[in-house]
């Protein structure tokens, strides 16, 4: 018998939101037309967008003007990275980001180092928080033209100390970016920083949409080919069903946000507790309290990740893993290298407003028999 | 930190979590201080050798290239 599926990947993707559904068939039928030409339905599509561009920003808390949306959270990025940069190359450039950020935004610093720029890496500690110190010593270093930190672990869902590092970069007159893909829509975004980027699927809005806001007042640029759309921020056309789904989602997701963190909150601490006491030999990582209310990483030793993902997909759990043999590059979670934890036997487990209490319970009675299996075909019982 | 081992560990070419199992397999059958050199080129090793030794209280002297030397401490 096939069980019953539990989804339990919302980092990666959330389920679309009722929401988001609603409105994105509204706007098939009412949106599709371009919104810069001037006859009617264009006129219609101007709307529709100027006003997702209205609701994101209010729930952002920032200026309409201020908010551009992306093909993509990966777009996004790249684009607060290379637009930073480039905005402030005559303050030079030097690139600080932390150890775990995002791969888009890891790749968008390779792309600056390889074209003669300097990318500095700001270690973590073993749960994953920011070095404070090396921050501020990278930060106020010389020729520093952008810093980069992710408001949260995308991995193992540690809350970064994003005010304090705001602090530090706007006494160095440094502009901060923020990658708050798995913050916005679940807890509110502190404050201080001057580009920020989120994903519309990871709030349950559809996915290639994403967000770039780039404060009044920052020195950024874009880094592409001119295109007057988006404020000359993003080129190309938005998709715009999914944009208005989005901004409606994100309303939705954000008035719920306090509620669903009450709810997920304790089924992470119970999955925290009780894998680390019925599943032996694992590692729960990440920072215990400071931490997403819907994510919990775990590696356990001994087991190899994609085996361990593949055996948890039979029995019906979507999950993802940092280890090395389920990355196409074969490489560990640079995320888990910068924590020094554990890399093989990778789990990560993400809640979603559809996540219920029966669901991470049957995950938990599940979890030690398809480990222990696991352990015995491999010969490692005792080890 | 690179003290001469008294056994190599060739684990080259295989992927972990294998390195690690065979460095738990052996290290228990060395006396106590004995140096075990793990040669292992799957990149998750860097990471994942020091993390067993840290859980199960082995004492991990350092990496050079793909020469990973962990000392028996109990």
């Amino acid at each position: 018998m096939i069980p019953s599926s539990v989804y339990l990947d919302a980092a990666t993707a959330a389920p679309l939101h009722p929401v988001a559904r609603q409105a994105l068939l509204a706007a098939l039928d009412d949106g599709w037309a371009d919104p810069d030409r001037l006859y009617t339905s264009a006129r219609r599509a101007r709307q529709l967008l100027d006003a997702a561009r209205e609701a994101a920003a209010q729930t952002l808390g920032v200026r309409p003007d201020e908010l551009s949306f992306t093909s993509s959270g990966t777009t996004a990025a790249h684009s607060a990275v290379l637009g930073g940069l480039r905005g402030r190359r005559r303050a030079g450039a030097v690139l600080v980001h932390s150890a775990i950020e995002h791969s888009a935004v890891l790749h968008a610093a390779q792309q600056h180092t390889a074209g003669g720029g300097t990318a500095v890496e700001v270690p973590v500690d073993r749960l994953g928080r920011l070095d404070l110190d090396a921050w501020s010593t990278a930060v106020t270093g010389s020729g520093v033209a952008l810093a980069a930190l992710i408001a949260a672990s995308h991995e193992v869902g540690t809350v970064q100390p994003v005010e304090a590092a705001a602090a530090v970069c706007a006494d160095a007159g440094v502009p901060l970016y923020v990658d708050a893909a798995q913050m916005v829509g679940r807890m509110p975004v502190p404050p201080g920083w001057s580009v920020l980027t989120a994903s519309a699927r990871k709030w349950g809005g559809p996915p290639g949409v994403g967000l770039l806001v780039v404060r009044k007042g920052t020195r950024w640029e874009s880094p592409w080919p001119a295109d007057e759309r988006e404020s000359g921020r993003t080129p190309g056309t938005v998709n715009l069903p999914a944009v208005v789904a989005a901004a409606a989602s994100l309303r939705a997701a954000a008035a719920d946000a306090a509620a669903e963190a009450a709810r997920l909150t304790p089924l992470v601490d119970r999955i925290r507790s009780r894998v680390a006491a019925e599943v032996p030999d694992v590692e729960v990582v990440g920072d215990p309290e400071r931490r997403l209310p819907h994510l919990v990483t775990f590696s356990c030793l001994y087991v190899d990740g994609e085996a361990l993902l593949h055996a948890l997909d039979r029995r019906g759990f979507a999950v993802s893993s940092g280890s090395s043999c389920t990355s196409s590059t074969l490489r560990p979670s640079h995320v888990l290298e910068a924590m020094g934890v554990l890399s093989h036997g990778n789990v990560r487990v993400s809640l979603h407003a559809g996540s219920t209490e029966a669901d991470v319970e049957r995950f938990l009675a599940e979890l030690p028999g398809i480990v222990a299996d696991l352990r015995a075909e491999a010969g490692v019982v005792g080890l | 930190m690179t003290a001469e081992p008294d056994e190599v560990l060739d684990c080259l070419g295989q992927r972990c979590p294998l390195p690690v199992i065979a460095l738990a397999r052996r290290l228990p059958a060395l006396p106590v201080g004995a140096v075990l050199r793990v040669l292992a080129d799957d990149p998750a090793a860097a990471v994942d050798i020091p993390a067993w030794c840290r859980m199960r209280d082995q004492e991990f002297l350092g990496t050079s290239g793909t020469a990973h030397h962990v000392r028996r401490r109990q």
